[in-house]
Formats: structure tokens, C-alpha cells, sequence
């Protein structure tokens, strides 16, 4: 049976229309056209501006308000298509692959020049993106200059959401098994000797190329660095000598728009074509979880790409300033995010968006978590002061689409406010655990005292997650803010001279150590000592409860050459080297056997914390040593442990293991404990040792000899396995 | 876009000639449509075709997918390295035989 709202009711220069339907917001596919919505409180007048795909003149303006035609006969009739708050039309028998589409918006109230502080920012001469664009133009190619006469910028286009899936659904891998990568799309495959097509590098169809080399290494979730539309040329700087870039917004930590994938991060971007976008990364995702690997973001939505007054306006404050901004009451911005603006997230209206924006990429793109970048700023009221019980982050925790992504809250913000360990769980978040990144930093590089602080990361950070249990805990050493591990161990401090800021900006308290030189060098001791403390570093990692995060490329031992806050830069800096995989070839295959090692321990990846309590023949879970047995010292750079058991009691067939961690600079005998149930020591993993002797494949480790005490080298960390 | 179709040694041969987009896949999809029988075994040739959009690849796997489901048999030959790498891209190339021949298409269609 046909439908009756195929057909149109008024008639504009020729474009077929009828009154639309409110929801869903932005621009929907219905039979017979596109239906076109969009909310703004303080707009009284709002125009739809329909474009040829690139074309810089529009093909019509159609008005929410005004006079029409009537369809059947042309007879001059007035109209008006708003529900509430919301404008929405149907425009029928457009051809949505050819469109683009944009608004305009005006108001009664007081509008603001650029540059000076206001409350409302309405300019009815500028053209504006659908906050819920689905596909944005307009950076197709990445890096190709813009052109700059175009007054519609970021283009939205339509998605046609048809993807065979076949049958894909989440993974949904129990958090305590999760290993993060964390990547960053562009920097994985674009250097040369990435291998892949040259059409691809740098894509997400490059990263599907290099599914072989991840599943190797044998990690199970990949967390991308933003992949929705940002502008890479936002402050950005040309290089006069190269006609390059000299800086740009490489890592694209704000967001143009939230419900678009960015389209120059696809191979098929330069086609222009939205719905091709977002196949790319649906069959990157699909490809993924064949092979096991989830798929975390890393979402932005503390801010957006439209800065301070002095922005430009490209969306959000063009088509109500009022709502979505935190605005003080001369109409300042609030710089929660050190970026210009802050999202107004407590905003009925703006947690609604990021909800949707959520539910969007969890149903149609199959994403298997998120990591909220400055997520603190999500959980602070329209005025700034943190509240309590933040609606929004209730909410996540809550939806039903959502009810099985993993959600993890970069847990402080720019303007002060540092949640490790506090941040409003509700039973589903976890964090980005800073405190773990710092003591394992300090004890790897010999701090006094920080033995009982290590003992803690061993945990799972009880004393910050006590009833939230490990997996709240992201452990990580590095990420891609700060050093990377190679440069960890290579530098004291930090060599941003590169960023154009005079060694000004980025983090100053790195808990680093160069091992006795600042940067390369060829000192055979140094260099030997970097490599053990890189081991000695992912060792830690993988032995301690919680779930570990590495940084793309720190299995090869990259190199930022000491920059610690390499954003701007599309080159070698942040490029991965894969030559670097056969260079160092020792440490990609300890980072691989390490991570093997985790994941055929049940006892490493507990979901709830330690109990005190005996249970394998009378041995603890968890029981701690130090250079002797059964007594640990809490305020040394020496500690053993051994594990028993998995944290409810139960042995569930695997090995006891015994680990001695000496971050002391010389070597010490460690007494060992006996092993349960008249088992006996095997090797498993020894730092100071040179390769292949400084790890051992799981289920190949050689007995050990002497099995009351293990001399364990300055720097090193040693593990058993009890058989 | 132009649709010739003939028959050469009980092989249907199709040829697009132009783009395969939002405008021109319905003359597509209406032209294999009516050519699958079952057991038909077809060939279509894509030399002749510079580009193809999302729109496309879809009326391709839906085409595809009613000429399985009726036990015809389709092949693709002649794709430029564009259209190429965009199946390949967003995995649509799964779903399909492609060879790069003429003569490696009629071998795979036995």
C-alpha cells in the first residue's frame, strides 16, 4: 500500500515539500525523500539550504516559514514547518548521493560580532552544519589546502545505512581480558615503510591491511584517536620552504562533528561520496571483531572545533550559542578544556546529543567502547561547578544501547578538576588510571620508597577502586600524550622545540630517566639498560591487574625524538616506523610472549580486587615477598609477589607464578617462596637476561634449578611459573 | 549510463558503459534483472565503466544477490583500479568473483 506522505503538500521554486517528522534529529532517508530536522530554543526563523555535492552556490534555500504553493493546484499558501522547538521539513525525490545540505538561522534576540562576548551568536548570512550530520565534507583529502572563498566549509552530507553486516554483533570481551592498543589511524600507515597500497596509507582501510600484525602481537582491542570530523588545518601553519604543512591539527582532539566518521581518515574519502565513508570504517569494524579485536573511540565531546570568541562559526554557536556552550554571564566562554569553549553536556538538549551521538556509533557502526577524552568536564553543571550525580554520566551508564560498551573516563579536565579514583562510576565506568601510569614510571626508574606504591598498580589499585574492582583500573605507562616508552627511557626531560612554542608546552613532570645520556647515543650500557627498563616497563603492565594499554609502536621501541606533545605534527614524529620492527625485533617478541603470558593466566586478569584471605592449600590469592620470602618491604625499590589463585579462591587449573621486580641498580637475591601443591619453579621470564633468553614462550618455560633463591639482576624483573 | 547485453558461446555478456551511480543504477539493476534465469551464468564486463559511488555497490550486490538466490551465476571482469580498490575498501569485493580477464571470467564461469 502506498503511503499518503509520499506526496507533497506545498511546493517551493519547484521542490516538492510537506511538513517533516521532529525526530529523529538531523537528515533522515524516508520513503519518497529526505526529511530534514533540526533543533534551536532561541532561532525564530531558520532557512534550509540544499547544495550539489562541492557546489559553492546553493541550488535553493527553502524556508521553514513563509509562503508556498499549494501542491495540487499553485495556489499561494502560507506555511510553517515547526514542532516546538524544532524545524522539520520533508523534501521529496531529492538524490540524496548528490546532496549536501545546510541551515541558516536567525533570531530576535541580540546577536554578538565575532571577537566580542555575547550569549547568542546568530548571523542569518552564514551557512550552518547539522550538529547530527551523519557525513561531513569539505576535508575529503587530508591535508589538501582549502579553499578558502567557500562559505560552507564543513559540508553535511546524507548516509544511506544499509550495511551488510552479516551477522556481526559486538564482541563484548569480558573487561579483565581486554589488552588496548591504543593508534592513532593516520600515524599507523602512513609512513613509507608501512607497505600498504600508497592509496591507502594512512586510512582505515590500511589498519584492515594490517589486522595480521596485530593479531600477532596479540592484542584484542584497538582504541582509535578521534575519528569524528575534525579539520585538520585548524591552526594550522604552511612550511614556506616545503610547501607543506609546518603544524596542524594532527591528532584531532576537536570535533567538528560528532555523528560524522572523519573523511579523510577513509582511502575512499576523495570519492566524496558519505555513504562509501562510512562502509570503509563499517568493514574496517566488521573485519576487526572476525579476528577478534574490539574497537574502542577515543570521543571529544568536552569541546568542539569552533574555539572562543574569536572562532569561527561552523555549527553550535550559529545556531544556538545559548544552549550548547558553557557561557558566563558576559557571555565568555568557559575554558574547561584549555581548547576555547566547553560543551555545555548538562544541558538537557546537549546530553541528549551526546547520547544519541553514542547510540549512533554503538548500533550502526558496531563500536565496542568509548574513551572520553577530559571526561570530568562531562560531569560539571551549565556554570562549571562538578556535580554530584551528573546526569549525563548516569545516563551513559544506563542506556540500553550502550548497556554492554565499555565506557572510560579520562577522569580530570583543564580547569582542575583530577577524578582518579572518584569519577562517578555508577557500576560502569572505568578510568584512565594516571596514579598507575605515575608510580610504575617512579618505581621503574628506582625512586626510593615506591615499593608499596607498585604494590598497589600489582592489585589492581585497590586503594583508589576499592568496590568498582580492577577493571576500572586502564593501566598504562604510556599513551599518546606524554613520552613513549623508547623516549620514556631516553630523555629527562622533554624536547618540544618542534611544536613552535619554545619548549613552553606539554607536560614537565614525566617521571622519566635517560639511563645516563639525553637521547640516542652508542653507548652499548646505556643502550642495553634502555632496552631491559622497556621490558621491564610492559612487564609490569601485563602482570598487574586491571586492563593494560600500550602505545602504538612502543613494541618496536618508537621514538618522538623527546617531544611529549607532538599534536601538530604530519610527519616522521608521529608517523610509525615498521622498519623499526625488524630492528628491534627482541623487544616486539618479549612485548608479544609478555602479552601471551597474560592471557594463559586466569590469576592476572581478575575482575574483582584480592581477598586477604588463604585458599589454594593455605596459600593467599595474593601473598607478598621481598629478598626474603613472606617478607615484603614497603618502602624499597624490591618486590615480589606471588599469585595462587584467582581472587575468588579458586585455582581454575592455572599455575601459581612468582615475580621478583629489583628496580634496585644492582643485582639481589631474592629467597623463594615454595610453590603450591609440591609444584616446582619453572623460567618464565628473565629482563637481564639477553634474548631469546629474557622470555620464554608460555607452556616452553625450562625448570629451574635452584629453587630457594634467584638472583635477580639490578633493573630486572624475573618471573616463575609453577608446574 | 548505456547497457549492452548479448549472449557470446551461451554466456551472457554485460556491458555498462558510463558511471554506475545514484542516477544510473536503476537501468542497471532492471537490465541484469531481466536477463537471470536460473542457471544463467553471466558475465559482466566493466571496462567501460571510469566510476562507480556507494549507490553502485549496492545495486551490484543486490543484483548479485537475486542472480545467487535464482542459482545463476555472475562474474566481474574488467574493473579499473578505482572501483577496484573502493570494493576492496569497503569489503563489497567479498561478495563477488572477479577475475581481471575476459578469458579468466568464461574459465570461472566453466
Amino acid at each position: 500500500m502506498e503511503r499518503i506522505d509520499v506526496h507533497p503538500t506545498h511546493v517551493y521554486q519547484g521542490f516538492r515539500i510537506r511538513s517533516g517528522k521532529p525526530y529523529p534529529f538531523g537528515a533522515t532517508l524516508v520513503p519518497g525523500g529526505i526529511n530534514f530536522s533540526i533543533f534551536s530554543r532561541h532561532a525564530d526563523y531558520c532557512v534550509l539550504v540544499l547544495f550539489n555535492r562541492g557546489a559553492k552556490e546553493p541550488l535553493v534555500e527553502i524556508p521553514f516559514r513563509g509562503m508556498f504553493q499549494k501542491a495540487d493546484n499553485k495556489e499561494p499558501v502560507w506555511g510553517e514547518f515547526r514542532t516546538g522547538n524544532v524545524f522539520n521539513m520533508t523534501v521529496l525525490e531529492l538524490d540524496h548521493e548528490d546532496l549536501e545540505y545546510a541551515f541558516r538561522m536567525d533570531s530576535n534576540y541580540q546577536s554578538t560580532p565575532r571577537g566580542k562576548p555575547g550569549i547568542h551568536r546568530f548571523d542569518p548570512s552564514r551557512y550552518l552544519m547539522d550538529p547530527y550530520a551523519r557525513a561531513i565534507g569539505g576535508r575529503d583529502e587530508w591535508g589538501k589546502l582549502a579553499d578558502w572563498a567557500d562559505p560552507y566549509q564543513h559540508r553535511a552530507r546524507i548516509v544511506f545505512d544499509d550495511f551488510d553486516w552479516e551477522g556481526d554483533r559486538q564482541l563484548e570481551i569480558p573487561m579483565e581480558d581486554l589488552i588496548i592498543y591504543e593508534m592513532h589511524v593516520r600515524g599507523f600507515t602512513r609512513h613509507p615503510s608501512s607497505g600498504v597500497p600508497s592509496g591507502q596509507a594512512g586510512t582505515f582501510s590500511a589498519i584492515r591491511e594490517k589486522i595480521p600484525y596485530l593479531k600477532d602481537l596479540g592484542v584484542n582491542c584497538i582504541e582509535l584517536m578521534p575519528i569524528f570530523e575534525f579539520d585538520e588545518l585548524e591552526h594550522s601553519a604552511r612550511d614556506e620552504l616545503s610547501e607543506g604543512w609546518a603544524r596542524m591539527n594532527y591528532w584531532g582532539y576537536s570535533t567538528v562533528g560528532f555523528f560524522a566518521p572523519k573523511a579523510a581518515y577513509a582511502a575512499t574519502g576523495p570519492m566524496k561520496d558519505g555513504t562509501m565513508v562510512a562502509d570503509e570504517l563499517k568493514n574496517l569494524v566488521k573485519e576487526l571483531h572476525k579476528n577478534g579485536i574490539e574497537v574502542i573511540l577515543d570521543v571529544v565531546f568536552n569541546h568542539t572545533a569552533e574555539g572562543n570568541e574569536q572562532g569561527p562559526t561552523i555549527s553550535y554557536r550559529g545556531i544556538d550559542n545559548a544552549t550548547y556552550y558553557m557561557l558566563n554571564e558576559e557571555g565568555y566562554y568557559y575554558n574547561f578544556s584549555g581548547t576555547g569553549n566547553t560543551l555545555n553536556c548538562n544541558n538537557p538538549i546537549v546530553r541528549d546529543m551526546v547520547l544519541d551521538a553514542l547510540r549512533y556509533w554503538a548500533a550502526e557502526y558496531h563500536i565496542d567502547g568509548f574513551r572520553f577524552d577530559l571526561a570530568s568536564i562531562l560531569g560539571r553543571d551549565p556554570w562549571g561547578a562538578p556535580l554530584a550525580n551528573p546526569p549525563l554520566l548516569e545516563a551513559l551508564a544506563y542506556d540500553p544501547i550502550l548497556g554492554k560498551c565499555k565506557l572510560i573516563a579520562e577522569a580530570w579536565d583543564a580547569g582542575g578538576l583530577y577524578q582518579v579514583g572518584s569519577f562517578p562510576a555508577y557500576g560502569r565506568w572505568a578510568e584512565w588510571n594516571g596514579k598507575c601510569r605515575d608510580a610504575i614510571r617512579r618505581f621503574l626508574k628506582g625512586d626510593s620508597a615506591m615499593s608499596g606504591a607498585m604494590s598497589m598498580v600489582v592489585q589492581g589499585s585497590p586503594d583508589l577502586y576499592a568496590g568498582r574492582g580492577p577493571t576500572a583500573s586502564i593501566n598504562f605507562v604510556t599513551c599518546h600524550d606524554g613520552f613513549t616508552l623508547n623516549d620514556l627511557v631516553s630523555y629527562n626531560e622533554k624536547h618540544n622545540e618542534a611544536n613552535g612554542e619554545e619548549n613552553r608546552d606539554g607536560a614537565n613532570d614525566n617521571n622519566s630517566w635517560n639511563c645516563g645520556w639525553e637521547g640516542p647515543t652508542c653507548e652499548l650500557a646505556i643502550n642495553e639498560l634502555r632496552r631491559r627498563q622497556m621490558k621491564n616497563a610492559v612487564a609490569m603492565l601485563m602482570l598487574s591487574q586491571g586492563v593494560p594499554m600500550i602505545l602504538m609502536g612502543d613494541e618496536i621501541a618508537r621514538s618522538k625524538l623527546g617531544n611529549n606533545n607532538t599534536y601538530c605534527h604530519d610527519n616522521e614524529l608521529n608517523w610509525l616506523d615498521w622498519d623499526l620492527q625488524e630492528k628491534n625485533a627482541d623487544l616486539y617478541r618479549f612485548f608479544k610472549n609478555t602479552i601471551a603470558f597474560r592471557i594463559a593466566h586466569p590469576v592476572l586478569r581478575n575482575r574483582d580486587h584480592f581477598q586477604q584471605q588463604d585458599s589454594r592449600n593455605g596459600f593467599a590469592s595474593i601473598s607478598w615477598h621481598g629478598t626474603q620470602a613472606w617478607r615484603p618491604d614497603w618502602n624499597g625499590n624490591a618486590l615480589a609477589f606471588m599469585l595462587s589463585s584467582r581472587a575468588n579462591g579458586k585455582a581454575d587449573g592455572d599455575n601459581p607464578i612468582y615475580v621478583a621486580m629489583n628496580m634496585h641498580w644492582d643485582a639481589l637475591p631474592f629467597e623463594l617462596p615454595s610453590p603450591p601443591d609440591n609444584l616446582s619453579w619453572h623460567l618464565s621470564t628473565n629482563t637481564s637476561m639477553p634474548a631469546p633468553q629474557d622470555i620464554y614462550e608460555p607452556g616452553t618455560e625450562p625448570p629451574f634449578e635452584n629453587s630457594s633463591s634467584f638472583l635477580v639482576g639490578g633493573r630486572s624483573v624475573a618471573i616463575l611459573v609453577a608446574k | 549510463m548505456e547497457l549492452n547485453i548479448k549472449t557470446v558461446d551461451q554466456l551472457t555478456v554485460v556491458e555498462p558503459l558510463g558511471d554506475i551511480d545514484g542516477k544510473t543504477a536503476p537501468t542497471f539493476q532492471d537490465g541484469v534483472l531481466a536477463i537471470i534465469e536460473p542457471g544463467s551464468r553471466i558475465l559482466i564486463d566493466m571496462s567501460g565503466v571510469s566510476f562507480m559511488s556507494s549507490a553502485g555497490l549496492r545495486v551490484m550486490l543486490l543484483t548479485h544477490r537475486k542472480a545467487t538466490g535464482s542459482e545463476a551465476r555472475i562474474v566481474l571482469v574488467g574493473l579499473n583500479e578505482n572501483i577496484l580498490n573502493s570494493m576492496t575498501a569497503t569489503g563489497f569485493i567479498n561478495f563477488f568473483t572477479v577475475r581481471n580477464t575476459l578469458d579468466e571470467g568464461r574459465e570461472a564461469l566453466g
